[in-house]
């Protein structure tokens, strides 16, 4: 993976730089000193560091507007940050940028029940939205499994999904309204506490964006009413063939579970020996979820315990309280953190069409053989969103290289079978360079020349989502 | 012009040397201005349907009647319900799938499910350049590079011209409820209307009607479902008034459908506008419109007014939201007119993708 040589001319103002970022912003704001640019070297894409020229942590969209209006008229290069935990590298910093992080700015502007929105500051955290309306029944959908720790700004930064999508939707369709500062420092204001905001769908558009479009500092977000309750079911089965065809008779039959959640067997042996949840050894197992009151809930899992039960499972298991449900989730809760335990890994995110998933996980298997590498697969079956963990170990010389290769086989198989690069982590640094494996060169065109609108100077970002020699022109203009 | 395939269409308009009228089934012709018809009536046709895959995609032209029939087959719908603008405008023609994603056109469930933009999974279009560009794809959850599957979707053909589009669809449903209260004004029916989507109850329908004095609550599922949220929002709403219960499937889908295409109005003259507003606005600028006749939907956050003529705008102020004239003659511009920092950014998008300014020159000014 490489990054852009670091412009000496930024290099060389550094003291200069900082200065002028010291006079807008108060003192303890403006981390310039190399002990301390460390804490932002990288984000959970740990395997790529490099500290940043300075850190800068505003306290509201005027001193966001100050900080980006220097940047732009000294042609300085600026890295939005939210917490850090992008995987894919979103916030990884070029040593002649400033990076520029929201996490100070983390108050709720706004709640209002009877139009169900909430207008928070971008630096919160996505649990601690749901945390600011839950105690009147409300939640806020999009949850990411990062949610405990991850910021509004990089939710939608990357789009991000979460578990419960198949029902609610992701980002995008929760955001109702935006403000944002463009590299230039002017302020806009798109949409609103109402539905589908006016003219083109600039918030469709700046969703998603990665931090290079501009940077948003305040977000109307949607808020809805919990369900009265929620159930899951367990199920095991001998082929991950049988497996998708359960998925596919569940969706079929008109039932729409909040999740469906696969786990395959290297996932769920390693699961087992970390949490001890109780599965069953075998090939594919298979978490539903189902919402509503009792009454419906009982309705709905007993249709799909029936479409469960004809394809001769090796386990099927109702939870009958909340005790039990929470043993159903416990190993998938646990799973990213059970095969860390095993050894390093990568998690990829590529979106295949649900009916492709036993050929692309066979396949999946024959490479990890191929490349000698260990891979576990657990991801969001009703959506298609993969996410194999590749293990390698990283004190090991040509193993992260192997493994990125080996990941980059398992993504280009993706968008072979219809799918996509990535479903809800972003490309960041990690995809970039196989964006012309799902784009043709007039596709990426387009998409850049979005960016040219937004930021002429091509300095926010800028080293992410398209490959360095797509982009180069621009950048270097 | 209706070219038959996307090669077509890109050697026409890279060829073309005057500015284009981009039509579907020609029924939604909101604010066009003139110029050269461009119809992509000819290209059309299902070209992928996954119903375990919750997928359909289709090609630009094809009759959105198409689509439905080939989902109802297989038990499933476009969820989003688009409206319809046939009634209301005295058109005639057969809408197309295109149409409906080029204007984002949803209907009352939009207020539940979403919008037709959150259902659109993919794109491929052909820009003003005559380039052929494709974004997005056919699965659920894609955030591989910028997201101009959105852009495209309400941009009404005034970036480029759609090819193609996949969307999500979403199963049909077994059984249908439907509460209303009477009498409600319109302040009071806004708090009905709020309380219930505030529920856990999951409404898919909320609209006030002040010309009958009735609100109506939807609610779809399977049937012990629709049974036992009927009871509950009941009990929630008794508050408000005497809650009338139906379960009749054929009388509450034409309920809908005729709140979803506006039909009261559409044997009335005058100018018709639809303004999306915060809900709990609704019925203060409800009063300042002095329309004839007003029909809130999406539980008061859409409005639509039928009105004597004149610039709407202009008696409202400054309000959170926006109007749009969809049918009439007020000498007023047909979309809202934007803040000017986002002015220069649409027409710093129109200036890269059209740069020769040919594609619906006049719409969406």
């Amino acid at each position: 993976m490489e990054m852009p040589v670091p412009s000496q001319s930024v290099l060389s103002r550094k003291d200069y730089i900082v200065e002028r970022l010291r006079a807008v912003l108060p003192t303890e704001a403006v981390i310039s000193d190399a002990s301390e640019t460390r804490a932002y070297e990288c984000d959970a894409l740990t395997a790529y560091k490099c500290p940043p020229l300075c850190a800068v942590l505003p306290s509201s969209t005027a001193e966001v507007s100050a900080v980006l209006k220097i940047c732009h008229e000294l042609d300085v290069p600026v890295v939005p940050r939210g917490s850090g935990t992008s995987l894919a590298g979103g916030a990884l910093p070029t040593a002649d940028s400033v990076i520029l992080g929201v996490a100070k700015m983390n108050q709720v502007i706004e709640t209002n029940y009877d139009d169900r929105y909430i207008k928070v500051q971008t630096g919160r955290t996505n649990l601690s939205v749901t945390g600011a309306v839950e105690t009147n029944g409300f939640f806020y959908a999009p949850d990411p499994s990062s949610q405990l720790a991850c910021a509004i700004a990089g939710n939608i930064a990357m789009n991000s999904g979460g578990a419960h999508c198949l029902k609610y939707g992701v980002t995008t369709n929760n955001l109702m309204g935006v403000t944002m500062v463009m590299m230039d420092g002017t302020v806009v204001e798109i949409g609103g506490a109402y539905l589908d905001a006016g003219g083109l769908d600039l918030l469709g558009l700046i969703c998603g964006s990665e931090g290079q479009l501009g940077v948003v500092t305040e977000a109307t977000l949607r808020i809805l009413h919990k369900p009265e309750g929620a159930r899951p079911v367990l199920m095991g089965y001998d082929s991950s063939e049988v497996a998708g065809q359960v998925v596919t008779d569940i969706i079929k039959a008109g039932v729409l579970p909040v999740a469906i959640e696969f786990m395959d067997r290297p996932c769920i042996e390693a699961t087992e020996a970390f949490a001890k949840a109780g599965y069953p050894m075998c090939e594919a197992l298979l978490i539903v979820e189902v919402e509503g009151s009792e009454a419906e809930i009982d309705y709905q899992l007993d249709l799909i315990m029936k479409i469960a039960a004809s394809h001769d499972p090796v386990e099927l298991r109702q939870a009958q309280d909340a005790d039990e449900a929470g043993r159903i989730w416990l190993g998938r809760k646990s799973a990213f953190g059970a095969m860390g335990q095993i050894n390093d890994y990568m998690c990829l995110d590529g979106t295949i069409p649900v009916s492709s998933l036993p050929f692309v996980l066979k396949r999946i298997g024959e490479m990890s053989k191929e490349f000698g590498l260990d891979v576990g697969n657990v991801f969001h079956a009703g959506d298609g969103n993969m996410h194999p963990l590749i293990l390698f170990d990283a004190n090991k010389p040509g193993d992260l290289e192997l493994c990125e290769e080996f990941g980059a086989e398992i993504l280009k198989l993706c968008v072979e079978v219809g799918g996509c690069l990535t479903g809800e982590h972003g490309v960041g640094i990690e995809k970039r360079d196989l964006m012309h494996v799902q784009y043709d060169p007039a596709d990426l065109e387009a998409q850049m020349a979005i960016k040219d609108v937004f930021d002429p100077k091509w300095l926010l970002n800028a080293a992410k989502v398209f490959p360095l020699d797509t982009s180069e022109t621009r950048r270097a203009a | 012009m209706t070219p038959e395939t996307e090669e077509e269409l890109a050697e026409v308009i890279a060829s073309t040397k005057e500015p284009l009228r981009i039509t579907g089934g020609g029924t939604r012709p909101i604010g066009q201005s003139d110029g050269t018809p461009l119809s992509t009536a000819k290209m059309k046709g299902i070209t992928l349907y996954e119903p375990g895959a919750l997928t359909i995609v289709a090609k630009a032209g094809t009759p959105v009647a198409d689509i439905e029939e080939a989902l109802a087959k297989e038990n499933q719908r476009l969820a989003f319900e688009p409206m319809d603008h046939r009634p209301l405008l005295g058109t005639k023609g057969k809408p197309t799938i295109g149409g409906v994603v080029a204007a984002n056109v949803s209907g009352p469930r939009r207020i539940s499910v979403g919008a037709c933009r959150d259902f659109m999974l993919g794109v491929r279009l052909v820009d003003g350049n005559g380039s052929i560009i494709k974004n997005g794809g056919r699965v659920m959850k894609n955030v591989t590079g910028y997201d101009l599957v959105k852009l495209m979707s309400g941009a009404y053909g005034t970036l480029g011209v759609l090819t193609e589009v996949s969307l999500k669809v979403l199963p049909d449903v077994a059984a249908y409820g439907m509460l209303t209260l009477d009498g409600l004004d319109d302040a009071t029916a806004v708090a009905a209307m709020s309380a219930a989507l505030s529920s856990p109850y999951e409404v898919t329908g909320v609209a006030h009607d002040p010309q009958t004095g009735k609100t109506m609550f939807r609610l779809e599922g399977f049937e012990a479902s629709v049974t036992y949220r009927a009871d509950a929002l009941t009990k929630h709403l008794a508050k408000f008034g005497t809650v009338a219960a139906t379960f009749d499937a054929k009388s509450i889908k034409a309920t809908w459908a005729a709140i979803r295409d506006v039909t009261s109005f559409a044997a009335e003259d005058g100018d018709v506008w639809r303004l999306s507003v915060k809900p709990s606005d609704a019925p203060g600028l409800v009063t300042k419109l002095g329309a004839r006749a007003v029909q809130y939907d999406w539980g008061g956050g859409l409005i639509w007014a039928l009105t004597d003529g004149g610039d709407l705008r202009a008696k409202l102020g400054d309000f959170a939201g926006h109007a749009t004239l969809i049918r009439g003659t007020a000498n007023a511009p047909v979309f809202q007119p934007e803040p000017a920092p986002l002015a220069a950014i649409t027409a710093g998008l129109r200036a890269k993708f059209d740069p020769r300014g040919i594609l619906n020159p006049g719409m969406m000014t």
